[in-house]
């Protein structure tokens, strides 16, 4: 009984230099289309910034205006994106967004949070609702831990940055 | 020799109380936030950089020197106890370093680790030593446009040797030439991209970006990965390395330092590279190359040893030229730039008790490094125990308040957000946030030497090619694009003749 034939693994021409269990990490590799979002972004940014740059003035070479320099640069960055439009069609680099990719962005939503309240409440209790946001939803820690250590970090916060430096960091205590 | 009387004006500095204790404070605040998962060299430098505003210049360098010794010793320690690479010339280490800690000898290898660094960076220092006078009396006939061409250059390389997509590194790096723009030009006084805003006016500040782009951005990337599991590591014993051990590693320790020295004064990633090329010299001369990835002792020795020489030689550029090699050493050069200090060939010459300063607290930092690591390491097992979970919100927290204390802004901390969101995007897209670094901090200095350039030359560009120096400058650019497609081409070729063994081999 044998079973069906298949062509056989050709020689690996190197030897893996690394265990397998090294490499069970990151999402897979993002796609064509992550390539075609990431590239269209910059080369809106590099046709923005051609435009801002010729509203600026260019001058001469003998009399460079204020817009020469960023003029050069846009055009640097609209013919490298064209370029990676081109190049990396096919996708393969940086990561796929997987279903935990919700965790940085509710992340970032605290982090503004915090920037709008400091300057209003000062730092302690916007720091407290991050760190508890964090540790308990985002870092799945019990209500009782992440309570006591976010405590403990805003304490800490306060003695490290407002006791001892003298930082005029706003405070609300 | 005058030289050996600035050299050792430089000791006195170093060596006075308070330089000592910001050297020290340096180190070890750099291995403690260094040795947080998640959080490479570049990340806590980034994070510590506040902390050097109000000292003097001088102390505050030395205690970035401490904290970048610190850093890359708690990168070391995070790839070999948890697998976790620091930054990318720690990958090489986790192999054989991290099956070492799984066989119980995790203190063999950080031992090892530690003294090859030292050795390595001590090397690297001696040889900075003589070499960067050398280079910086050379440099000193540099004008604009020879300082256009190496900005240029140095750029081109950090993005080619870069490690993801070469196309995108380069579009990173314009968009950090981009960024530089933003703001009041300096030769005329318009305000560019400013759109308006008045806190955009003063142009966009290096440190919320280095913060936000590597501190910020890191810290929201593992929150995405943090589910994956990491162990925590468990109960270090037998920190000091044995004597056969030591013996056995010693060759590696000697060639990595060579090593890692020349490869680092190349910009563009010398500690990388330095680090795998060692590991590949070590792996091919062992006698038996197999133990290589289950704890070969030279796996760790040589690759920690030329990753800190190349780490420290990568200095050169920066101080004699006040060109970064790295992302780094862009770090670096912000820092130094913040304190009012504009590194190149003049700081050897004009400010000799700083610049001797520097490389002597290299030493000083080394030797504190060393001291203080063996000790230590059973503490910060202690901090790896506690959950990823719980120092996230901590570390984010020290970034943003950091972050205000620079200028007393919101908008300060509001730019770490956002280009924390950008760092954390870049990484998802295959975009290295290093050249982007360097290209903003060499942005304005790029833009100043080609206008000065250009007026020099009564806007006739041609000029770049008429002075020898700035002419081999970039034509060695030119070779370095064009390289990597030639190289392409031409392994296509072969590619197109058929194997015929293998349609044989289908039976």
């Amino acid at each position: 009984m044998t079973t069906a034939p298949h062509p056989p693994n050709p020689e690996p021409a190197v030897e893996p230099a690394v265990e397998p269990e090294a490499h069970d990490d990151g999402p897979p590799p993002a796609g064509p289309l992550a390539n075609l979002g990431a590239g269209l972004v910059t080369l809106a940014l590099g046709v923005g910034g051609v435009a801002v740059s010729l509203a600026l003035g260019v001058g001469t070479p003998a009399q460079p205006g204020s817009g020469m320099w960023p003029l050069v640069v846009s055009v640097g960055l609209v013919v490298l994106s064209l370029a990676q439009l081109v190049v990396g069609r096919a996708g393969g680099d940086g990561e796929r967004f997987t279903r935990h990719s919700w965790m940085p962005l509710v992340g970032l939503a605290t982090l503004l949070g915090l920037v709008a309240l400091l300057p209003v409440i000062g730092f302690e209790i916007p720091s407290l609702l991050l760190s508890l946001v964090w540790m308990r939803f985002l870092g799945g820690e019990s209500w009782r831990t992440s309570v006591v250590c976010s405590l403990g970090a805003v304490v800490a916060l306060y003695v490290v940055f407002v006791a001892a430096l003298g930082t005029n960091v706003p405070h609300l205590f | 020799m005058d030289n050996l009387q600035n050299v050792m004006a430089g000791f006195e500095v170093v060596l006075e109380p308070t330089n000592l204790l910001y050297c020290l404070v340096g180190v070890l605040i750099g291995m403690l936030i260094g040795v947080l998962p998640g959080l490479g060299p570049a990340a806590t430098i980034a994070i510590l950089l506040p902390l050097t505003y109000g000292i003097e210049p001088v102390t505050a360098i030395i205690m970035l020197a401490g904290i970048f010794y610190g850093a890359q010793y708690g990168g070391t320690i995070t790839s070999v106890l948890l697998r976790l690479p620091g930054e990318a010339s720690s990958v090489v280490t986790v192999l054989d370093g991290h099956a070492l800690a799984r066989q119980g000898k995790a203190g063999t290898a950080l031992g090892i680790a530690a003294i090859g660094s030292f050795v390595g960076g001590t090397v690297a220092i001696v040889g900075l030593t003589f070499l960067a006078p050398v280079v910086a009396s050379f440099a000193l006939d540099f004008g604009p446009p020879e300082y256009a061409a190496l900005a240029l250059l140095g750029i081109l390389l950090v993005s080619t040797i870069a490690s993801g997509a070469r196309v995108k590194a380069l579009v990173a790096a314009v968009l950090g030439l981009l960024l530089a723009t933003v703001g009041r030009d300096a030769f005329t006084g318009t305000e560019r991209f400013t759109f308006g805003s008045l806190d955009l006016a003063d142009g966009i500040d290096f440190v919320p970006v280095a913060m936000g782009l590597f501190g910020l951005g890191e810290i929201l990337y593992n929150l995405e990965e943090r589910h994956r599991a990491v162990h925590a590591p468990g109960k270090v014993t037998n920190v000091w390395p044995s004597r056969s051990d030591l013996r056995e590693s010693s060759g590696a320790v000697t060639r990595g330092s060579v090593l890692g020295f020349f490869l680092g004064i190349l910009p563009g990633g010398g500690a990388t590279i330095a680090s795998m090329a060692a590991y590949a010299a070590e792996k091919k001369r062992a006698k038996d190359p197999s133990r290589f990835g289950k704890g070969a002792i030279e796996g760790v020795a040589g690759p920690e040893t030329a990753n800190n020489a190349a780490a420290t030689s990568s200095f050169i550029p920066l101080l004699t030229l006040g060109i970064p090699a790295n992302a780094t050493m862009a770090l670096m050069f912000g820092a130094l730039l913040i304190q009012g200090i504009t590194p190149g060939p003049q700081l050897v010459d004009q400010h000799p008790e700083l610049f001797w300063g520097v490389v002597n607290s290299m030493y000083v930092g080394n030797i504190l490094l060393l001291i203080m690591s063996i000790p230590l390491v059973g503490v910060f097992v202690r901090i790896l125990r506690v959950r990823a979970a719980i120092l996230a919100p901590i570390t984010a927290l020290i970034t943003m308040i950091g972050a205000y204390t620079i200028n007393n802004s919101v908008f300060d901390v509001l730019l770490v957000v956002v280009f924390g969101a950008v760092g954390y995007l870049m990484k998802k897209f295959g975009f290295e946030p290093g050249p982007l670094v360097l290209a903003f901090v060499l942005g304005s200095l790029l833009e100043e030497s080609v206008r000065r350039s250009l007026l020099l030359f009564g806007g006739d560009p041609a000029g770049f090619v008429t002075r020898p120096i700035s002419a081999v400058l970039l034509a060695l650019f030119v070779v370095v694009a064009v390289w990597p497609l030639v190289q392409s081409a031409r392994r296509r070729r072969p590619a197109q003749a058929p194997t015929p063994d293998r349609e044989e081999a289908s039976v």
